[in-house]
């Protein structure tokens, strides 16, 4: 197994109850991980709220993370998502300072370039919406922070895997987890 | 039907089967107890003299009996007071439901007068639990706990009402049930639902346990490993088969004292830190282990690098997440212990393995003590104890050298039969487990085996055993010390006894006559069988204080972390 650290996402699909997404947050801090970030949401099919974690650790601790997630009993389903296979994605809104018509225009350059959205403006100030992965996310952050950013807010990466499979597959390890969930 | 909601909850419980209730009463749980008054017939409530003690003796009840124990409590201090024996029943996969009531809907988060987070609390210790603001859920929610708690790795579950939801005038719809057709109805079929496994039990993958049949066939030095999933699973019948059809030594770890008679041929004692040198020779030398619902705990796996080093390692566990979790495996089965046994057992072809029995037999099963005329040693104290009782007692330990040497000493013959904190190590666990399991098995002698620091923590049970009569036996190995803790200051931190010292012990005698119970001190192995043979005659609660040598040790030892036969002590 790969000893290096770097960020993986966990992909989790939950039993959408009270109290599940703290289930879920404090294993990591149980664990000894931090999350780096963390997104949730409803999905498609009502009751159930799917949840993507970034954390820095190995690959034997992610997978030891997501064996102890997989096996809570309103954990539908667990991926481990890596960087080739799959996209990845967040969403970023920056207020910036622009208060002459210069700056303004300096501004729309930056975002074109990124394929960002103007999203509001402001006598004084634009808010930007970028999509994207986290180092252009980055990158363009870096040549705005010249205009002067007032303040951001950011969702966390959400992923999806590349391809058509998804995290419904059924497969040997889920029939395994499963075997222990049976209520019989 | 309409029903109060108190009485829905307690019909629950009587659908589950339940008789017996642990418990202690409060501001936030009245009502529950204001509605058991009127089942005192059929649900038989004992009072405990504190909360910690209910769980523990809920605990030893489920253990003993291999039913789901049930455990009262109110909300704030006596919710917290459980904690300790949630955690207990968790580490060593217990299957207790334990139910508490917190404050009205309108304080709840307005840190009202004993409120607490109980079920954020137990959210790590327990399987699931439960926040109930919704009377009309009761039915739905008590099943599914059950059904946690008893299935899969079984363990506790915490339930916890708040108290508007038990209020006398709230009505909700109940219809009777049947515990088999739970799983048809509400939340529990849409969870099987959503696995997929519907309505049918689930089988173990029957590729896997052939690939283990023929690692079988090729292996002439196979050990195997019982572990408490056997004990739980109640596979003790299915192990025993198949260890004698392959002819395969068996090390027992803490928690799966009772999977394997201890005293069978192939036995060969406890493994791990005070693992027997047969035992922790086999798990070095052996080609193939097999490890049946065991963890691989650091108590056992020490060194998980050298573990088994020149074996191929076969794990058998019903939870998926233990897999690979502490040390690498060359091939695993999920499923249920019996099963997955059973199977593996119609797969293979008898085999016989004596050179390598020769060679593990070749060290010792047990430790050799010397016997001292004219004094009482530990071995002294568990071999008398073991001739007068009867074989199939019950026993339940405390945590310390007191454990450990009942375990090496007695020999366990069928699940239930020991009762051990072996996962969390909980110091006065062992009387309110006894108790609980002497409620449970009525007709077994139940014997407790404490330390003298273990029996100063929760001790005061000797009232709930006085009052409601439950008899039980306590021997106190009475070395004035925290002997356990003292034994690594002797060997690891150059014999400064920092804070180890009990010499400053109540008078146990007194304390047991106090209580209503009976009590002898002895000093030698005469004094010791009179105790016995007078408190088996008795037929009450006894306590016999037996003074031992303060510096005697658990032998052998391996340190922690330390590869397995690295003996510090032989
Ligand atoms: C609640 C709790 N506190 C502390 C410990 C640490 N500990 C383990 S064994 C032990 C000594 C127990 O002393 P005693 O009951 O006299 O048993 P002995 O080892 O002397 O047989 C202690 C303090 C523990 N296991 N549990
Ligand atoms: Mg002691």
């Amino acid at each position: 197994m790969n000893s290096e650290k770097k960020a993986y996402t966990l992909s989790i699909l939950v039993e959408d109850t009270p109290g599940v997404l703290s289930q879920v947050a404090r294993l990591f801090s149980r664990k000894g991980y931090n999350i780096e970030s963390i997104c949730a949401g409803p999905t498609r099919s009502p009751g159930t709220t799917r949840i993507s974690v970034v954390a820095i650790c190995d690959e034997a601790e992610i997978h030891q993370l997501a064996t102890q997630l997989s096996k809570l009993l309103l954990v539908i389903s667990v991926d481990v998502l890596e960087g080739e296979e799959s996209i990845q994605r967040e969403l970023c809104l920056i207020k910036v300072k622009a208060d002459t018509r210069e700056v303004r225009e300096g501004i729309i350059q930056i975002i074109n370039v990124f394929r960002a959205n103007i999203v509001d403006f402001g006598t004084d100030s634009l808010v930007i919406a970028a999509v994207g992965t986290s180092d252009k996310i980055r990158a363009m952050m870096k040549l705005l922070e010249d205009y002067g950013i007032l303040e951001t807010v950011n969702t966390g990466l959400v992923a999806l895997q590349r391809g058509e499979k998804t995290i419904h597959d059924q497969n040997k390890l889920k029939d395994e987890y499963n075997y222990g969930k049976n209520l019989h | 039907m309409k029903v109060k909601s108190t009485v829905a909850i307690l019909e629950c419980l009587l659908e589950q089967g339940v008789d017996t209730i642990f418990g202690y009463p409060g501001g936030t749980i009245l009502n529950i107890y204001d509605e058991l008054y009127d089942y005192q017939d059929r649900l038989h409530h004992i009072l405990t003299a504190h909360e910690q003690g209910a769980a523990h003796a809920a605990d030893g009840y489920a253990r003993a009996t291999g039913k789901v124990g049930v455990c009262f409590a109110t909300s704030g201090p006596g919710a917290t007071n459980l904690t300790t024996g949630i955690a207990t029943a968790y580490y060593d996969s217990s299957p207790v439901v334990f139910i508490t009531c917190n404050v009205t809907e309108n304080l709840l988060g307005k840190d009202a007068f004993q409120e607490v987070d109980i079920t954020g609390i137990a959210m790590p210790i327990t399987k699931a639990t439960y926040l109930v603001r919704d009377p009309e859920t009761i039915p739905d929610i008590l099943r599914e706990a059950f059904a946690v708690a008893a299935t899969g790795r079984p363990g506790p579950v915490l339930i916890d009402f708040l108290k508007n939801v038990t209020a006398p005038d709230v009505l909700i719809d109940y219809e009777p049930m049947e515990r088999k057709e739970h799983i048809k109805h509400g939340r529990l079929q849409a969870l099987t639902h959503r696995i997929g496994w519907d309505i049918k039990t689930p089988e173990p993958n029957h590729e896997d346990i052939r690939k283990l049949a023929e690692m079988v066939q090729n292996s002439e030095k196979p050990l195997l490993i019982c572990g408490g999933g056997v004990v739980r699973g109640r596979a003790h019948e299915q192990f025993r088969a198949l260890a004698e059809k392959i002819d395969a030594p068996v090390a027992i770890t803490v928690m799966g004292g009772g999977g394997f008679p201890g005293g069978h041929e192939l036995a060969t004692g406890m493994i791990g830190m005070h693992g027997s040198q047969a035992s922790n020779m086999a798990c070095d030398n052996c080609d193939l282990l097999i490890a049946v619902g065991c963890r691989f705990s650091d108590r056992v796996a020490l060194d998980p690098e050298t573990f088994a080093s020149n074996a191929k390692i076969v794990h058998i566990d019903i939870d998926r997440a233990e897999i690979g979790k502490n040390v690498r495996t060359d091939h695993h089965i999920i499923g249920d212990a019996k099963r997955v046994l059973e199977l593996l057992c119609e797969m293979v072809e008898p085999m016989e393995h004596t050179r390598w029995k020769n060679f593990i037999f070749s060290y010792p099963k047990r430790v050799a003590y010397e016997d001292k005329p004219d004094q009482l040693t530990p071995q002294q104290v568990l071999e008398t104890i073991r001739q007068i009782v009867p074989g199939d007692s019950i026993v339940a330990t405390d945590v310390g050298q007191h454990q450990m040497w009942t375990i090496q000493h007695f020999n366990f013959d069928y699940p239930g039969q020991l009762l051990t904190s072996g996962g969390f190590g909980t110091m006065g666990f062992g009387l309110g487990a006894a108790l609980g399991a002497k409620v449970g098995c009525p007709d077994k002698t139940v014997l407790h085996i404490t330390g003298d620091g273990c029996f100063r923590m929760n001790g005061q049970e000797m009232a709930t055993e006085s009052h409601y009569d439950i008899p039980v036996i306590t021997f106190v190995f009475d070395n004035r010390t925290l002997g356990m803790v003292r034994q690594w200051q002797n060997l690891i931190y150059h014999k400064r006894f920092s804070q180890t010292d009990l010499d400053f012990a109540p008078d146990f005698v007194k304390l047991a006559e106090a209580y209503g119970l009976k009590g002898k001190r002895v000093t030698n192995v005469q004094e010791l069988e009179d105790a016995i043979h007078e408190a088996l005659e008795w037929g009450h609660g006894y306590v016999v204080d037996c003074m031992i040598d303060t510096d005697e040790m658990v032998r052998p030892m391996v340190g922690g972390g330390q590869p397995i036969t690295n003996f510090m002590l032989i």
